[in-house]
């Protein structure tokens, strides 16, 4: 367990994290752009498109307009992208091409700080283009308030697990064309199976239970609640998968990128 | 008789191993406060393992080093706080611009925004790229990218500066300019460990040196004084040498190196016998020189290619 030096993180993640805002605040329009054209895209595709196929979802058992039904998973799909991207090609670029993270380790930042700050930062990307979407999604009339607002923290947490699985893969992968793989096994199911865009429960048994292992499921659920305004306590249950999920990864990332690093 | 002066750098029997490779094998050495110490090598010689360690990046294998009298392993945090560093690789931060590359980077040492801006305008007079400070890194020359380097390492106003391989690839002009900014920053008394290739560099900049391979130091002292010591201080270089001259240099056991096309003689020329060489042997395609640090280095650490 050398490689893991948790006494090494400090606050100062934050000035990792507060890098990454001064170069976004440089193209904030660009940053800006794609969480808000990308749900109009979506929910014109699916909303108008195939509306007219499928009339109506049941969630709980009461039926619901099937644009109704995939506006918060657009939501939990722009969480997931977000910070997995981020701590992805983003985070690879700056430690592999430039060097980012060996300047900072010659200041007092630990790697565990950079770590830390770049993982922080992705779930803030996550943070700021779901709040995006809520607004555009709100302007459709598709949120009930205010446990829509609950999203936001949805989106932190979510922001958060999935950026540190980002995290391990940037740590482990030898170049960085090999993204495909974890996008392939892992994002693209996601994006399909996890009641995204149509139930779980369509699904056969045994895939059921496999699409409650996948943390996007997790996140889906709770931004459809609070979308729908249909809050329970068995959301808990959800809360309590993404959290732990980070809590027992974040440790790993810590350990895959020190061995990468630091010889 | 001991004097007690508070040591910068002191590294004792300082090893580093990468697998079966011993990159640095038992290295002593210290650096007093004010001193600019460089470290000269062949490629693969571990100078920059070494420098590496001075600053915490890459954890010790073996023996103990501390800088401004602390650990390196358990305290460099703090000493990191008090050093600035300019690695091989330019790895200015291409997403912002030359005077936010200076002030995020100060914000690393927590050094408060407006402090921060006043000290990064500063040291961008300092290095005269004041009129270019919103421009992106990218669009600097590459003397311009190693002065904002050197720059962005004194953010901190460092008492040790640490540069590994400052000059290498930059032209005659930015060599120079960049030494000036060096030796200025040595006059106000900034201590500094250097790396480098250049021998013209290392006479130049360093009051002390050690000369490394494989892991260990072959010679350390002052420039001046290595020269004299090993090579002596003149030089006489005769291309195409016959059996004449080579059985002259051989019979009086003159230091030499005798190289496939080209014969190096070492000597003093206060010494009668080795101006008889120059005036016997020395006609065309032959150069009479100061001795140099080059020498040496070639003499200690071989001529045959290093990598």
């Amino acid at each position: 367990m050398d490689n893991l030096r948790i006494d090494n993180l400090s606050w100062r993640f934050i000035l990792v994290w507060n890098r990454n805002m001064v170069v976004y605040r440089k193209i904030w329009f660009v940053n800006f752009l794609v969480p808000l054209l990308e749900p109009i895209m979506y929910l014109a595709a699916f909303g108008i498109g195939l509306s007219a196929l499928i009339h109506k979802v049941s969630y709980q058992g009461t039926p619901v307009s099937y644009v109704l039904y995939i506006a918060p998973a657009l939501v939990a799909i722009t969480i997931m992208y977000n910070a997995f991207f981020e701590n992805t090609y983003a985070s690879f670029v700056r430690m592999y091409y430039q060097k980012t993270f060996d300047a900072m380790m010659t200041t007092p930042l630990s790697l565990e700080d950079i770590i830390a700050g770049e993982i922080f930062w992705g779930a803030t990307k996550s943070v700021i283009a779901a709040a995006i979407v809520l607004g555009v999604i709100t302007c459709f009339g598709l949120v009930s308030f205010p446990s829509g607002l609950l999203v936001l923290p949805v989106s932190f947490l979510g922001g958060l697990a999935f950026g540190t699985v980002g995290m391990i893969f940037t740590g482990l992968t030898p170049t960085i064309d090999m993204y495909n793989l974890p996008i392939f096994l892992f994002i693209t199911p996601m994006f399909l199976f996890s009641g995204t865009f149509f139930p779980t429960s369509t699904l056969p048994g045994w895939a059921q239970k496999l699409a409650l292992a996948l943390p996007l499921t997790h996140v889906v659920n709770l931004c459809r609640a609070f979308f729908l305004g249909k809050t329970s306590l068995g959301l808990a249950w959800s809360v309590l998968y993404i959290t732990a999920m980070f809590i027992l990864l974040f440790p790993v990332a810590l350990i895959v990128m020190r061995k990468r690093l630091i010889s | 008789m001991s004097t007690h002066i508070p040591q910068i750098i002191r590294a004792s029997h300082l090893g580093k191993k990468f697998g079966s490779l011993q990159a640095v094998d038992d290295l002593s050495f210290e650096l007093t406060p004010g001193e600019c110490l460089g470290l000269l090598g062949p490629n693969g010689a571990g100078k920059t393992s070494t420098i590496r360690m001075t600053y915490g990046f890459s954890p010790i294998t073996s023996g103990k080093l501390e800088i401004f009298g602390l650990d390196i392993n358990t305290q460099w945090r703090r000493i990191r706080a008090k050093i600035g560093v300019c690695q091989q690789e330019n790895n200015l931060d291409p997403d912002l611009t030359v005077l936010q590359n200076l002030e995020v980077f100060a914000r690393y040492f927590s050094i408060p925004g407006k402090e921060a801006r006043d000290r990064a305008i500063q040291l961008l007079k300092f290095i005269s790229l004041e009129n270019r400070k919103d421009d992106k890194v990218t669009n600097l020359s590459g003397g311009m990218v190693r002065r904002l380097v050197l720059a962005r390492a004194l953010i901190n106003s460092p008492d040790l500066l640490i540069l590994d391989e400052p000059t290498t690839g930059l032209d005659p002009q930015a060599r120079h300019q960049l030494w000036e900014r060096l030796e200025l920053l040595q006059k106000n008394g900034l201590s500094i460990l250097l790396t480098t290739h250049y021998m013209d560099e290392a006479a130049r900049l360093c009051d002390r040196l050690i000369i490394m391979d494989q892991g260990k130091i072959l010679v350390e002292g002052k420039p001046a004084e290595i020269i004299h010591t090993h090579v002596g201080d003149h030089v006489v270089e005769i291309a195409d040498p016959d059996e004449e001259v080579r059985e002259f240099v051989t019979a009086h056991g003159f230091l030499h190196d005798l190289l496939d096309r080209r014969i190096i003689i070492y000597g003093n020329e206060a010494d009668k016998l080795f101006e008889v060489i120059g005036d016997r042997f020395c006609r065309e395609s032959c150069i009479k020189r100061l001795a140099t640090l080059e020498d040496v280095f070639l003499r200690l650490t071989g001529r045959g290619l290093k990598e």
